[in-house]
């Protein structure tokens, strides 16, 4: 079944949750929601659910207004963050909670009994359904929620940050499992994330969001690749921001040119944004930006380096081949073989939240997705 | 050197919280004389003074009529007003913790009036608008009601009385349990009678079975708001409490002990019954509560 969502806006008292959203999933499509907390994704997808109502905008399954249908009949498929399951229900008597609550061709508690069996086989829980919820461990505890989701066959499955309650080990099998899952059963699926990891990895569409509205929506390539704004290119990833200046279609940064496309940018003052592998070191003499090294870290094969350029000492982070020997305080000079130039103005994630300390180890604990947790 | 004193520690754990040995008899001390003091005295002294002037005068007490019908109409009030309070209280319960609405402030204020108004107040509030020159006093009388000095002005002061108790003792905890579970209920197609039944209940039961234990203790002991709408008319309108202090105030020290002690024992029966309750359970409520 395909979602649309038209033109959804949500206040709560002067602020706005969602500003004017608009997004469309197609039937049988594994759509991520990411952004930072705050942003408004969770109440995206508790509006298109039927759990909160949109101050304007329509909800559309396929071509149906869900305006005026009930929750109960809109046949969402929730999984909760916290799992939200009945504590006091056995698995059993949760996942069969939704086929006993039919009104209509309820089925007979043997054939419940028969699908909440097959349904723990797809779940991996096999023999616990006798278990109280508080019996499991988390990861047992979201399979259950999923299976107790999945039980009502429902036309567009849902989920809020399903793994955000998990230790990292587990969250990356159960990511691995969901996609496994979705495979299987074709639901349409909608799920919240705030880890860019998951999302990247998980989805087959990201949706990146921040304030309420939607900063870009592509697939996992091409939000990493070709970021649309600032905020996707500093929230997904690690980058380095140093503004430059935009003059003959070209940016200089201290009056020295980078080689980079400016595309249509007017002249004047602009934002250079840099991943890690956008920049190199100048090992064969030609010309480069100089630089003086703050600190270095080994990351698994290579060596970040963080260095000040320029007059105003701009912080630029970039990998080295482990094998050279680089020390603090230590002068060399780099060049700059990729990245984006956004104009004056545009402000990235990083510059909203953590300008007073942008130090390296804040864009490790981000880039691990250990922020905003 | 070193490993004499790391052994020593091993052997003294330093302990990083709470008080050294003496403070902490001190406190124990102060609180288990406040305790005996305060509580248990009382209970003994009602007891010792019942049965001072000797069994038969206890029985004799006990076995007025007077005593028998405050007895029945302390227990007639409870089993209307606690029922009344349990649909009450887990109405505005449910109401405040699991909606947003306007005037949800004032309404939480408003429940907890009763316990901020003097009961002889509240009763007084009664007479006013039940009484001869009210508006709906001689209306109901027309139609042959009457709901000062008699058991209807007795059901609604205590209802009043006790409005607090189920619902003080839910919204916290409905609060705190949110309502997700409730929203996971109603998208897997549970309507709203069967997502309070099978869900939100089961939840509160505890909290629920508290609230009116606690209600109901209230009710057969409340004195002041009943005593103003009651008009102490022996063997009709005098509940037990009402019925000891007419005993008391008629130098009758032994009855009135004597039937002090019966309303002192149906409270250690509501309190007996909930520990019974919660050892018989203690199991399912550990597994609730891990949560």
């Amino acid at each position: 079944m395909q979602v649309r969502a038209e033109h959804i806006s949500k206040h709560y008292a002067s602020m706005a949750a969602l500003d004017d959203v608009s997004l469309t999933v197609g039937s049988g499509e594994l759509v991520a929601l990411l952004g930072p907390s705050g942003s408004g994704k969770t109440t995206l997808l508790r509006t298109i659910a039927g759990l909160e109502m949109p101050d304007s905008g329509t909800v559309f399954y396929n071509d149906q207004d869900t305006s005026q249908m009930r929750i109960q009949d809109r046949g969402v498929g929730f999984v909760f963050q916290h799992y939200a399951l009945f504590k006091h229900m056995k698995v059993m008597d949760n996942i069969a909670f939704g086929l006993r609550a039919r009104k209509k061709d309820r089925p007979k508690e043997a054939e419940i009994r028969r699908r909440v069996m097959e349904l723990l086989d797809l779940v991996q829980l096999s023999g616990l359904e006798g278990r109280f919820p508080s019996q499991l461990s988390g990861g047992q505890r979201q399979r259950v929620a999923l299976a107790r989701a999945l039980a009502i066959e429902p036309s567009v499955l849902l989920l809020d940050e399903p793994f955000g309650a998990l230790d990292a080990r587990v969250r990356k099998d159960l990511r691995r499992w969901l996609r496994e899952i979705h495979e299987r059963t074709g639901h349409t699926t909608l799920f919240v994330t705030h880890d860019q990891e998951e999302a990247l990895e998980l989805a087959d569409r990201v949706v990146v969001m921040s304030k309420g509205k939607i900063e870009q929506s592509a697939t996992p390539d091409e939000i990493y690749d070709t970021p649309a704004t600032p905020f996707v290119f500093s929230f997904i990833g690690e980058s380095s921001v140093i503004p430059v200046a935009v003059g003959n279609g070209r940016a200089t940064l201290d009056e020295r040119v980078i080689d980079l496309e400016v595309g249509t940018l007017p002249d004047g003052p602009a934002q250079l944004y840099l991943r890690p592998e956008d920049v190199t070191m100048v090992t064969d003499g030609g010309p480069g930006i100089p630089g003086l090294v703050v600190s270095t870290r080994r990351i698994g094969g290579m060596r970040r380096v963080t260095i000040e350029c320029g007059l105003a000492r701009h912080r630029i982070e970039f990998d080295a081949p482990a094998d050279i020997p680089i020390s603090n305080s230590q002068r060399l000079q780099v060049r700059v073989i990729g990245g984006r130039v956004y104009g004056a103005g545009s402000e990235g994630y990083e510059t909203e939240k953590l300008a007073a300390s942008a130090t390296s180890d804040f864009k490790w604990a981000k880039a691990e997705g250990w922020l905003d947790r | 050197m070193t490993e004499a004193t790391s052994t020593s520690k091993i052997n003294k754990p330093r302990q990083t919280i709470g008080e050294g040995p003496r403070t902490r008899l001190a406190l124990i001390a102060v609180a288990l004389v406040f305790l005996a003091l305060m509580l248990i005295a009382p209970l003994v002294v009602v007891f010792f003074e019942a049965f001072s002037r000797g069994l038969g005068v206890y029985i004799d007490a006990l076995a007025m009529p007077d005593t028998m019908s405050a007895l029945q109409l302390t227990l007639l009030v409870a089993a209307i007003a606690v029922p009344a309070n349990l649909v009450f209280g887990v109405a505005a319960s449910w109401a405040i913790a699991k909606f947003e609405f306007k005037g949800k402030s004032f309404l939480l204020t408003l429940i907890d009036l009763p316990f901020a108004v003097s009961p002889v107040v509240s009763g007084l509030v009664f007479v006013l608008l039940f009484g001869a020159n009210s508006v709906l006093g001689p209306w109901l009388a027309d139609m042959g009601i009457q709901v000062l000095f008699a058991v209807p002005g007795i059901v609604i002061a205590t209802i009043f009385i006790t409005f607090p108790f189920v619902a003080r003792e839910l919204i916290p905890l409905m609060q705190q349990q949110g309502s997700s579970e409730e929203e996971a209920a109603v998208s897997l197609g549970a309507g709203g009678w069967r997502t309070f039944f099978l869900v939100t209940l089961p939840n509160v039961k505890w909290g629920l079975l508290y609230g009116v234990l606690l209600c109901n203790a209230r009710a057969m002991g409340e004195f002041g708001a009943v005593s103003v709408v009651s008009g102490h008319i022996r063997g009709q309108t005098n509940t037990l409490p009402l019925h000891i202090e007419i005993l008391y105030n008629d130098n009758k020290a032994a009855a009135a002990f004597a039937v002090a002690s019966l309303l002192a024992m149906l409270a250690l029966l509501t309190l007996a019954v909930k520990t019974l309750l919660e050892a018989r359970f203690a199991g399912s409520l550990a597994a609730q509560r891990r949560h």
